[in-house]
């Protein structure tokens, strides 16, 4: 026998054995495939980042037509569910008993100050506990007074007079839903699971056992249990990809503007990535329990928390926005939400391609010259 | 390139750092094996058996020195090395989630093993191993003996050269410990391999061809067993008394000046002199004048408690302060722990199935047998802390399962591993297990007081544990279990993983709380460990196979053949007596 054949014989007995063990234990199916559907569900149903159905309290010290009809204006939005007080002391405690969400306040002199200048001021308070949810619904109650304040001056056949007037106009998510943004983002969070979390704790279950210690005296290479390490988890990896892309295309009716084998090879791209991470740990940690904790810190929390996937970047302060730069899920969420939301933009696409594969070299190859068949 | 050394190690150094400390595991060792050979390593823990093992198979990588394994140097071509030797480290990995079947072809694709050979050497292996009907058993499902065959076999799977086995046999049945051996020799014989193995049964020294004696990083000796216990020809003898238990006469015996050892072997108690003259006992008997003491034969044993004791600076000699002032020793009749009928179920797994026994206070009583077999379970309900599937359980009287906490307060339980908190100081562990046990402040101090001084722990009152050797954890986990004065003390596995010299000085203590009218509940896997009970069950498969006093058992299984028997010959007889007939091995 040559040293190919026997080379392809170690080779195919190592990804046999990963292959089947993957097959009869229940946690790797959990994570690869469980997780990702659990995952989905809860932000495509559970979490919305959109304001809807704000409670919102309205009082209005001296009614008359203007005032009926500015709060019919917030009783016909989606957005509000007026609830009357009597006095601007009653909305504040039930402001503070978090039994509204914010208040809208008309004092006495507002049509007074309406006619004679055309502008009168209102009240508006906001629950800033959630500054996300209090700006979202700021921004909602304004555009509601805009509104009406529009339709007002046009019935009084006068032009507002407001320097400039926003025309807003939404793309890529015209329903402007969170879930449409939230649900590709999350596919860089699955894999990142499946590619880091569980294959970094399958070695370190190698080394716990002591399987690890046998194995490596014999007659395989390093690199032949790398990639034999690598193969099965890609294909479980990008299982859990095409999961969740089916789902989010028919389950929750997310668009797919790009194309699909762009998709594939951006995802294939960012599992070598998630790949190399997880063996890096796995060389540091020999324990299933530190190998579950780093990845969970050093690439999980930063896949969820510092990708773009709920939180935009822009917003982040420079010197986070500077951290999210090694950060791949970041890439691959770029990559994501321009191939689900806005279609085949090759610069975006490519740009951030580059750089993953850039982190995919780094990242295998720290691996292979880190990883070796000794103990110490 | 074939030569007669399978294995050459030059002035080998290995070190290793810890939390600022320096442990110089392999210090200036110099050793060679010859080939078709079976060499034993063999030393206390610590010794640097298993360093020595991983830098054999290039696993570490030596400060200094100069490895040679089968003509290949180890630090320029690891992965020759690797490829030519077979090694089954210290819990052989086995993919538990494979079958046996799988395990075997995972292992023959790595070492290359031509698909038209596989066929005749499986088996070959599974016909030596036993395991012909298991095939497609899950490893995990497996009896440790049964696993530890399997992980031989797996090594075998392309006969190496050179077979080096990290504590091949620790936590086996004596029956398949003896199939391990003759497998292991069939290989030397049949395929002409070397092999280096390392054991915690020193009776297992007697069976290889040479031993290297190791302590602290050192070789002390090499040589084949007789070369060892030669010396002491003439300073090892068995004493009796009709008179005297063995306990006590051992407890007396270890206390007399010149004697290096005295330890309970089957009805006798064994001694080792420091020199050919006896020393005088009548100054320690002066009552006693039918002591009988003859002559007898030294074995490896016997050196290597002398050679270690030797090079120990500290003689641990446990102080007889053990026992309380005044007990109340009630009538000897007086059943204190009642098992009737005891059941566990795990899912359709029987752990424990249908044990019944008794123990009387101030006995030494003894679960015996193979891990797996049912002991720590049983242990575990007989403290409370697993419930009971069916049966009772009565401890002093008391059900368990109505007051439990009554009887847990009058119970002293040391677990498997010993369960201390590893990074609080030694004091700081007694501090804390005497407010477990709810005792006053005066009592505390007491107590404390009294366990550094009866256990010995002055020098290391204010270290962390985890920096303790071994045998003063045992000593540190006892003592936690003893605070509370407890009627009754339940060891499990209190010896596992422990070396020879402080499971002597263990069972010394031992002995020394029995007397003093303790009732002590252990479960052990060393057979010889059964001498020291005065009545034991013997326990497979979650079934008590027999009970009694050990010589009431040797009794029964004395025959022409076998005039002396050993606890060993009787466990084995037993098993393969109650054997399932389709496990037996064909």
């Amino acid at each position: 026998m040559n040293t190919f054949t026997k080379k392809r014989m170690r080779l195919m007995g190592m990804i046999r054995k990963e292959s089947l063990q993957i097959l009869r234990d229940p946690s790797s199916i959990a994570i690869a495939f469980v997780l990702p559907v659990i995952l989905l569900l809860l932000f495509g149903y559970g979490v919305s980042l959109d304001a809807k159905g704000v409670r919102l309290a309205t009082v209005v010290e001296q009614p008359d037509t203007n005032t009926t009809s500015l709060i019919g204006s917030f009783q016909q939005s989606e957005y509000f569910v007026p609830i009357v007080y009597n006095s601007i002391q009653e909305a504040e405690e039930a402001l503070r008993s978090l039994k509204v969400d914010g208040i809208v306040w008309l004092r006495n002199d507002f049509s007074n100050r309406l006619l004679s200048r055309n502008n009168a001021p209102i009240g508006v308070y906001v629950n800033g506990v959630d500054a996300n949810q209090a700006r979202i619904t700021e921004g909602y109650i304004q555009g509601v007074w805009q509104n009406w304040l529009l339709n007002y001056t046009h019935d009084q056949g006068q032009d507002l007079k407001i320097p400039v007037l926003l025309e807003p106009r939404i793309w890529f998510n015209a329903a402007v839903n969170s879930r449409y943004f939230l649900v590709p983002g999350l596919i860089a969070v699955i894999m990142t699971l499946i590619g880091a979390m569980l294959t970094s704790m399958v070695v370190a279950r190698e080394w716990e056992r002591g399987t690890m210690e046998a194995l490596m005296v014999t007659p395989i290479h390093i690199r032949e249990i790398v990639i034999g390490k690598l193969v099965p988890y890609f294909i479980l990896g990008m299982g859990g990809m095409f999961l969740s892309v089916a789902m989010a295309v028919w389950l929750f009716d997310v668009p797919l503007r790009g194309s699909f084998w762009a998709l594939t090879a951006a995802s294939a791209l960012f599992m070598m990535v998630a790949l190399g991470m997880g063996l890096l740990i796995s060389i540091v940690a020999k324990s299933q329990f530190v190998a579950g904790q780093v990845s969970i810190i050093v690439t999980f929390l930063p896949a969820f928390i510092l990708s773009g996937f709920i939180f935009q970047i822009s917003s982040m302060p420079d010197a986070i926005q500077f951290i999210t730069h090694v950060i791949p899920a970041r890439y691959f969420v770029a990559i994501l939400q321009t191939l689900f939301l806005a279609g085949n933009i090759w610069p975006v696409i490519l740009s951030n391609a580059a750089a993953l594969l850039i982190m995919m070299f780094i990242f295998l190859g720290l691996v292979k010259r880190k990883a070796r068949k000794q103990l110490d | 390139m074939e030569s007669s050394i399978a294995l050459e190690l030059e002035r080998v150094y290995k070190t290793f750092t810890t939390d600022n400390t320096i442990v110089n595991a392999l210090d200036d060792i110099s050793l060679h094996i010859s080939s078709g050979k079976v060499t034993g390593l063999i030393g206390p823990d610590g010794a640097g058996k298993t360093t020595l093992m991983r830098l054999v198979t290039s696993l570490l990588v030596p400060d200094k020195g100069k490895i040679t394994v089968l003509g290949i140097n180890a630090l320029q071509e690891p992965l020759r090395v690797q490829s030519s030797v077979g090694y089954m480290p210290q819990r052989f990995g086995l993919y538990e989630d494979l079958t046996i079947q799988e395990n075997l072809n995972f292992y023959a694709d790595l070492q290359g093993v031509a698909l038209t050979d596989r066929k005749s050497r499986y088996q070959e292996l599974m016909h030596l191993t036993g395991l012909t009907h298991f095939t497609n058993r899950l490893a995990g499902k497996l009896s440790g003996g049964m696993k530890q065959k399997l992980g031989l076999a797996c090594t075998l799977v392309h006969p190496p050269r050179l077979l080096i086995l990290d504590e091949p046999t620790v936590g086996v049945d004596p029956v398949s410990r003896r199939e391990l051996w003759s497998i292991i020799y069939r290989q030397v014989k049949k395929e002409g391999m070397s092999v280096l193995l390392s054991t915690a049964y020193l009776d297992e020294a007697e069976r290889c061809d040479e031993v290297i004696l190791m302590h602290q990083g050192k070789r002390l000796g090499q040589g084949t067993p007789q070369f060892f216990s030669q010396p002491l020809r003439g300073r090892v003898f068995h004493v009796t008394s009709p008179s005297i238990s063995k306990r006590s006469l051992s407890i007396r015996l270890n206390s007399v000046s010149g004697i290096i050892d005295a330890i309970i072997e089957g009805e006798k108690v064994r001694i080792v002199t420091e020199s050919e003259s006896l020393p005088n006992l009548s100054e320690i008997f002066p009552d006693h004048s039918d002591l009988s003491i003859e002559a007898a034969e030294p074995i490896f044993e016997d050196a290597f408690i002398a050679t270690l004791k030797d090079s120990q600076t500290t003689v641990v000699q446990p102080k007889n302060t053990l026992s309380k002032t005044s007990r109340d020793h009630s009538t000897a009749s007086d059943v204190v722990i009642d098992v009737e009928n005891l059941t566990r179920k795990f899912g359709d797994f029987v752990a424990v199935n249908d044990v019944s026994f008794h123990v009387t206070r101030g006995e030494i009583f003894g679960l015996l047998g193979a891990n797996g077999a049912g002991k720590s379970t049983t242990f575990r309900m007989l403290c409370g802390l697993l419930t009971v599937t069916k049966g009772t359980v009565r401890i002093a009287g008391l059900d368990l399962r109505h007051a439990s906490a009554e009887a847990r307060g009058r119970i002293g339980y040391m677990a498997q591993h010993f369960s201390l908190y590893i990074n609080l100081t030694v004091e700081q562990n007694l501090k804390f297990f005497a407010s477990a046990y709810g005792l006053s402040r005066a009592q505390k101090k007491e107590r404390i007081d009294w366990a550094i001084s009866a256990f010995e722990l002055t020098s290391y009152r204010n270290s962390i544990s985890a920096d303790l050797p071994l045998g003063f954890k045992q000593r540190l986990a006892m003592a936690a279990a003893l605070m509370h004065e407890p009627d009754i003390l339940f060891l499990d596995e209190p010896t596992s993983g422990v070396d020879p010299l402080a499971r002597r000085e263990f069972w010394q203590r031992i002995n020394t709380l029995a007397e003093s009218g303790v009732t002590v509940l252990v479960t052990t896997h060393f057979m010889d460990e059964a001498n020291y009970c005065d009545r034991l069950v013997i326990m497979a498969d979650g079934k008590v196979l027999a009970e009694g006093a050990p010589a009431e058992m040797k009794n029964r299984f004395r025959h022409p053949d076998q005039p002396d028997p050993t606890m060993e010959d009787v466990f084995i007889e037993l098993i393969e007596s109650n054997q399932n007939p389709k496990e037996k091995v064909a």
